[in-house]
């Protein structure tokens, strides 16, 4: 009987769905849209904004729907979650938006290109869509932007870090793509120039895992390190997945590296990490990382073989917003401390979108709201001077909003024994 | 007449291209060893480091593997859900072991601390028996008459299942093994560069595989299962209770994953809900590589798959400047198995019984 009942239910949701999706994204009212309860207002007749992308009406009583995009399962699924809980704390904050809830919707992006692309398409067909947050990874911003673009709509990734994302030679898919996270030529620059000017580094060996955002940060790094006058001399990959490191590690050994550079996410980071002690030659190479494993898990991974570790991070102690305060609601919401470093980023994204909506939304005589789809991506690109968390932030006209200040930390005993990430940067 | 002629002419060419295929596969393995070797980057040491890594990852390998081969020879089917009964058993010997290791057990001596691994390894056995006799009860019995396609269906859907499950329960982050110190440091072994906790999985893992293989050669319950993985009807008309032999079957491979789990947790520290997804496959490649259905298979293939992945891609490719090899790992480890396979294509050590009864 019950299973009868839940079956109907989602049979009937199924078919209320693809009507919503078959309704297309143009202008057209759309009169099945999630919230039931609502008194159907008349639909306005002739929308009074024109637009060349599109409009989205909002009826007076429906919520202003938006949407986070990102890996949400598997193993980085740590990284869209902590960018999640920072898109819903900024929700929480708004509260109503020109008297109208805000709703959010996510799709797990898988953190490849081709979950990004599945993530993206659905979304894309959803004509209920204001704007979206995200991608969580860089491959599934590659996978996913040009269903978004076509589709009118706008979105702005948290920690996509991959430079050729927001490059002035990026094609015009990438039309509704900016990012309030900082972009990885910014990073890997600091990483090299700590570890040649500061720690005196000169031979050093790097390692990535294949995916778009270690493989750029290494290739950065690189170019950046032999400018300066250091010498790569061995660079290292690994496939996904890999639980065994010290074949790869034997290798880099062989060519008595001083310093090792790994930008990789959680799990074989914390491998290589623990792998290292063991490994003959390589007892004194110091190990640098990125903020892709800034993360209390990767501690939990490497365990006291932490110690020492060296990252680079965007600069909390620098951000010039509530960051205390946002921590307290993040943690009231969702209990424990972040699970990665780019909340924040999250929650400014989700403000920026609200600020440059709040510019061109239309609230009609009935209660409803226009939004015109063009004019809200041009409001976004002209976001100026907004005052968020990770400081001032100014778009550029390729979609970098980031206000980039790039941090180096240093894993400490204490830090592993509370499992809590070092919160004060050693540099600058 | 034509039509067999392009038969004869089609068959030429497959063999043709099989022949080039081994014969190219052979000649960089060999070459690219030789050049390997010549240039002198490696020294013994290295070779033999690398040798103790492939053996503590094959014997984990080896231990999963003997889930898939047993159910496959009793069943007909592979049991996909296998993965996640190993990551199962990692959990469970983890909120063991951090339970032990709260009273202090594991930082008072190797004996002591071995004798908290090995509860932890009977707690993860025991969580493992019990989700696979129930994937077994609830996904694999009812579906038994069905098509061959449709357990396997099921098993993938158990398989998510179980993950998501865990991921719902414990979170997508990741848990660590609380370690005693002593494993952590190099065992006094001569040639192989191994730390002790390399060797205390290569050792239980050998000792609980020989049991297993003297239980069910020797004993009255593993003659049943041999029976029934033979001719069910006919074991059935002996007087053999196939369902019991077949539950049997699931539970001595769950108790090996559930074993294998905590000795991957205590070799490479990390658990988290999405670990069996690989460790899974690669063994269901070791089972296929030792001949899927063999026992003694299982371990060949399990190390054999191990060894290949830790010492192949430096071996076989860096010969000839390859950069960045070991990143084709797993490219290098499943052309070995297509490889053996195009030898010898029931596996290593493959059951003669396997064509009057597939």
């Amino acid at each position: 009987m019950k299973l009868n009942k839940v079956g109907a239910l989602a049979a009937v949701s199924i078919l209320a769905f693809a009507a919503c999706s078959s309704s297309g994204a143009s202008s057209a009212p759309s009169a099945a849209a999630p919230s039931a309860e609502a008194p159907s207002a008349a639909p306005s007749e002739g929308a009074p904004v024109d637009d060349p992308l599109g409009t989205v009406e909002i009826q007076a009583g429906e919520p202003v729907h938006v949407a986070y995009w990102g890996v949400l399962s598997g193993p980085d699924s740590t990284l869209g979650e902590d960018s999640r809980q920072g898109v819903e704390v900024a929700i929480d904050d708004l509260g109503q938006f020109m008297g109208h809830d805000i709703l959010l919707t996510s799709e797990d992006g898988l953190c490849t290109p081709e979950g990004g692309a599945t993530a993206a398409t659905k979304l894309a067909a959803d004509s209920t869509l204001v704007g979206l947050i995200g991608s969580a990874c860089s491959d599934e911003a590659v996978g996913g932007i040009k269903a978004i673009t076509e589709a009118g709509l706008t979105t702005i990734s948290p920690s996509n870090t991959r430079p050729a994302l927001t490059a002035p030679d990026r094609d015009a898919t990438y039309a509704g793509y900016l990012r309030t996270a900082h972009n990885d030529n910014f990073q890997g620059k600091v990483a090299a120039e700590y570890s040649y000017n500061q720690l005196g580094i000169r031979k050093a060996a790097t390692i990535h895992d294949g995916s778009a955002y270690a493989e750029a940060l290494v290739g950065v790094f690189e170019a950046e390190f032999t400018t300066l006058g250091g010498e790569i001399v061995a660079s290292e990959a690994i496939a996904k997945g890999t639980t065994d490191m010290s074949t790869t590690l034997k290798t880099m050994s062989a060519a008595g590296p001083e310093l090792i550079y790994m930008p990789m996410f959680v799990a074989e980071s914390g491998f290589l990490v623990s792998q290292i002690p063991s490994t003959t030659g390589l007892e004194n190479v110091k190990t640098l990382g990125a903020d892709g494993h800034y993360s209390p898990d990767f501690l939990k991974a490497a365990g006291s073989d932490a110690v020492g570790h060296l990252q680079t991070s965007p600069n909390f102690s620098a951000f010039t917003g509530d960051y205390a305060g946002f921590l307290e609601k993040r943690a009231a919401k969702f209990g424990g401390t972040p699970l990665s470093a780019f909340h924040a980023q999250a929650y400014d994204a989700t403000n920026m979108m609200f600020a440059a909506l709040a510019k061109v939304a239309v609230e009609n005589a009935d209660g409803s709201l226009t939004v015109p789809k063009g004019a809200l991506r041009d409001a976004i690109y002209a976001t100026k001077d907004f005052v968020g968390l990770t400081g001032t932030l100014s778009c550029s006209a390729t979609g970098d909003c980031g206000a980039p200040v790039i941090a180096v930390y240093e894993v400490t005993q204490a830090d592993v024994d509370a499992l809590v990430m070092p919160a004060t940067p050693i540099f600058p | 007449m034509n039509a067999r002629k392009l038969d004869r002419v089609t068959d030429v060419a497959i063999d043709v291209f099989m022949w080039s295929f081994k014969a190219v596969i052979i000649a960089v393995v060999v070459v690219g060893s030789v050049l390997t070797l010549l240039s002198g980057t490696y020294t013994p040491a290295d070779w033999l480091e690398l040798v103790g890594a492939g053996l503590t990852q094959g014997s984990i390998y080896a231990m999963i593997a003997l889930g898939y081969t047993m159910v496959y020879g009793i069943l007909r089917m592979i049991n996909f859900a296998h993965g996640e009964i190993f990551m199962a058993g990692s959990f469970g010997g983890y909120f063991a072991l951090v339970a032990l290791a709260s009273t202090g057990m594991l930082s008072q001596g190797v004996a002591v601390s071995l004798f908290a691994i090995g509860l932890a390894i009977l707690a993860a056995m025991a969580v493992s028996v019990l989700l696979a006799v129930g994937v077994e009860r609830i996904a694999y019995r009812p579906l038994r008459d069905a098509p061959r396609l449709v357990p396997l269906i099921s098993a993938i859907g158990a398989s998510l299942f179980l993950q998501y499950s865990f991921r719902g329960f414990f979170g997508s982050g990741l848990y660590a093994y609380p370690t005693p110190d002593f494993l952590k440091q190099d065992a006094p072994i001569p040639l192989l560069s191994m730390r002790w906790v390399d060797v205390l999985v290569v050792v239980a893992s050998l000792a609980m595989m020989t049991v297993l293989y003297l239980f069910v050669m020797r004993s009255k319950l593993g003659t049943s299962i041999r029976a029934v993985s033979e001719d069910q009807g006919t074991a059935a008309l002996m007087g053999i209770d196939a369902n019991r032999a077949i539950v049997m079957t699931f539970v001595i491979g769950a108790a090996m994953a559930g074993a294998a789990g905590v000795l991957y947790g205590l070799a490479f520290i990390q658990v988290t809900y999405f670990m069996g997804v690989i460790p899974g496959i690669k063994a269901f490649t070791a089972a296929v590589l030792g001949g899927i259905g063999n026992v003694p298979g299982a371990l060949l293939g399990g190390l054999f798959l191990g060894l290949i992945e830790a010492i192949g891609p430096t071996l076989f490719l860096s010969g000839f400047g390859v950069p960045a090899t070991n990143q084709l790992k797993d490219a290098v480890a499943f052309t070995m198995l297509v490889l053996v396979l195009v030898f010898r294509p029931s596996g290593i050590l493959g059951e003669r019984v396997t064509r009057s009864r597939a």
